[in-house]
């Protein structure tokens, strides 16, 4: 028993050329993201001094410095000094209406994805489970969708988002998504692992077309859901493209990339530190989910990756 | 009227023929079973039945009603499938809730929580049929559970009590006992002909295991490449198969055939040995079917063979005998007593009982030798 024990353990200490260079590469591989992330984390907490010269290491010596806006608005000088953590990220939220970004942010994303489901699932589960003359054929078209990338279609969407008035709304945002080819793809990829039994027995219970799919495809489908909602809520979290395009005088449209603008160009130079927090808070909720998430997250990219 | 009626029934998937004109009719309170070799097309016809799938040609009647455009969700069957297809997310007691709140709650009683208060009366008689069922299955403390924390068979059960929540026309069974294991497979057979006594309603039952036709029908209809050979209660099917097919795929182990011939003055000969005198006419040559049980042995037994395995199990004894005429081993039901001292490899002789012999022309037709009986002589 004992022998058995200190064996197991013999043979994980046991140094391994094949697995040491793995992780090797892992590990550089995860610094190289991880850096900017580091950068990033680190500006938000120090003064612009410390920024401009690349001192203080990573949170800086967090001294009081003076703010050169407070001292034109005519405060004294002690009135003035800051911390470079507090500076940072009240200027964040005070500048810029940071708080109404995110509220945009969390309306788009979460919109386009509740109508990206609507879409997909009636899609996917007859691209899956219904036998109709040409579905192959459609299948191959989504297929070819994959393909096609968002900046092609771009400038096509906004003359007609622009014809139809809708720049500058929430619509213009959220319209162009609504139908995902990747969510499609990935939800009749799961659909066809459900068992045709399960569809069947539906029927027989009294259950319609539309009341399988919201009533027991869907609840089956969680998981895969789950994954396809990361990958959505992620990518229009982050776009900075699309808003861009279609958001161009109204500023409480905003989404949070966009916010990060505010801190860009200036008269008097970028201002580093309130940017950097700005893009902190942004990217918080979405590492918060990830990690509340995070098995679902890897499930989801095992299950679109492996059938 | 009959209950259920199937007629002409055609099904091809791709250039492949699964059901070549199928005819059925079923009673009322029936308890009838589609048996054959997998393939046989007896799945497709009860999913035709069930309106999952649909006939190229041919007539449904249900309650003398055309249901041939009739979608499965409107026709009023009730199916246990062989995977038992619980929904993986509700518990059992929803499972059991889902097909009456599909046909009797509109779409404001089967929201999540409103809906208990809109159609409260619905809701409570709802519950109260399903703990009613529940009792009958004995399943009640399973209520809250789901489909995964489950047996298999206790899922069968809730499969079945999904399927008795409602009055349907007819249940309809795909295979349901072939997840189980040996001794539950068994044990749920008697269960389910209890079942049927008890409900009075009609059953119609896939199976490739003979043994499940036998034991639980009132009809039997065995299929092999998409057409009915012969229809009946088992013990007809089993007694008096109407062709070699039906003869060698109902019973276990399966009836022993052996080549024989019919003379012009009238003998019937089978391995050199004269079994009786029929009247004369065409010489032809005979199949002749034997079931293991109508072969005994006996020390002046016509016929020879050597052991060449036993099958024991325990309340009969099966016996392989190799003939010296014969391909293919002879198969004798002996009783473990009279076996006790052969073994294999051992020299014994046996007969058969006259009375049961089957004959069969070369074609697979089952005949009867005119006179066979009248004419037979003692041995």
């Amino acid at each position: 028993m004992t022998e058995a024990v200190a064996d197991t353990k013999a043979l994980a200490l046991r140094f391994s050329t094949k697995t040491a260079l793995t992780h090797a590469v892992l590990i550089l591989g995860a610094l190289i993201v991880l850096l900017p992330f580091y950068t990033m984390l680190s500006l938000s907490l120090k003064a612009p001094a410390e920024i401009m010269q690349q001192t203080g290491g990573f949170i800086g010596t967090q001294a009081p410095f003076r703010d050169d806006y407070c001292i034109k608005l005519g405060k004294e000088v002690a009135d003035c000094m800051v911390n470079p953590i507090a500076y940072n990220y009240s200027t964040a939220f005070e500048k810029a209406p940071l708080l109404r970004y995110l509220l945009n942010g969390v309306v788009v994303t979460v919109s386009i994805f509740f109508i990206q489901v609507v879409v997909a699932l009636p899609c996917a589960y007859a691209l899956a489970k219904l036998r109709f003359w040409g579905r192959e054929f459609v299948f191959t078209l989504v297929l070819f969708c994959l393909l096609i990338p968002v900046h092609a279609i771009a400038l096509p969407l906004y003359i007609m988002l622009a014809k139809v008035g809708l720049t500058n709304t929430y619509a213009a945002l959220i319209i162009p998504w609504t139908i995902s080819v990747f969510g499609i793809f990935l939800m009749r990829q799961f659909f066809m692992t459900v068992p045709d039994d399960l569809i069947d027995a539906a029927r027989m219970d009294g259950m319609s077309e539309y009341a399988i799919i919201w009533r027991v495809m869907l609840p089956t489908a969680i998981p895969a859901l789950m994954a396809f909602g990361i990958f959505s809520v992620v990518a229009h979290w982050n776009d900075y493209f699309w808003p861009r395009i279609v958001i161009t005088g109204n500023r409480d449209l905003f989404t949070p990339p966009l916010g990060l603008r505010e801190f860009k160009g200036d008269a008097d130079g970028d201002n580093f530190g309130p940017m950097m927090a700005t893009a902190c808070i942004i990217v918080t909720p979405l590492i918060v989910c990830f990690l509340l998430a995070q098995r679902r997250f890897i499930e989801g990219i095992t299950l679109s990756g492996m059938k | 009227m009959s209950q259920i009626s199937l007629s002409g029934i055609h099904k091809s998937f791709g250039s492949t023929e699964v059901l070549k004109g199928v005819s059925l009719d079923i009673e009322a309170g029936e308890f009838v079973t589609l048996v054959g070799p997998s393939g046989c097309g007896k799945s497709t016809l009860l999913r035709i039945l069930a309106g999952l799938d649909s006939a190229d040609t041919g007539d449904v009647r249900i309650q003398a009603q055309s249901v041939t455009q009739t979608r499965a969700a409107d026709r009023n069957l009730a199916m246990v499938f062989q995977s038992y297809a619980l929904y993986p997310h509700l518990s059992v007691a929803e499972n059991m809730m889902t097909p009456l709140k599909m046909r009797e709650l509109g779409w404001a009683g089967r929201l999540p929580i409103v809906g208990p208060l809109v159609a409260r009366r619905a809701c409570r008689d709802i519950h109260a049929r399903v703990e009613a069922v529940a009792e009958t299955l004995k399943i009640t403390p399973l209520l809250a559970r789901k489909p995964g924390q489950l047996s298999g068979g206790q899922r069968q059960r809730v499969a079945l009590g999904r399927a008795m929540v409602r009055d349907p026309v007819a249940f309809l069974m795909d295979e349901p006992l072939s997840n189980l294991d040996a001794a539950l497979r068994v044990h749920m057979r008697a269960e389910l002909s209890e079942l049927h006594r008890r409900l009075n309603a009609t059953f119609v039952y896939v199976t490739h295991d003979q043994a499940e036709a036998l034991t639980m029908s009132d009809r039997m209809a065995v299929m092999m490449q998409g057409e009915i050979l012969q229809v009946g209660p088992p013990d007809e099917i089993y007694h008096n198969p109407a062709s070699l097919a039906v003869a060698r795929f109902i019973g276990s182990p399966a009836i022993n055939v052996l080549p024989g011939e019919k003379l012009a003055d009238g003998r019937v000969v089978l391995l050199g040995q004269r079994l009786f005198n029929v009247q004369s006419g065409q010489p032809r040559a005979l199949f002749i079917g034997l079931r293991p049980e109508h072969l005994h042995l006996a020390a002046e037994g016509r016929f020879e063979g050597m052991i060449s395995h036993r099958e024991n199990l325990g309340s009969d004894l099966f016996l392989h005998l190799t003939l010296k005429e014969m391909d293919n081993p002879v198969v004798i039901r002996a009783h473990p007593d009279q076996a006790r001292n052969v073994a294999r490899g051992h020299n014994v002789r046996f007969d058969l009982d006259p009375a049961k012999v089957l004959f069969f022309e070369a074609d697979g037709q089952r005949v009867t030798l005119d006179g066979a009986r009248q004419l037979e002589v003692a041995q």
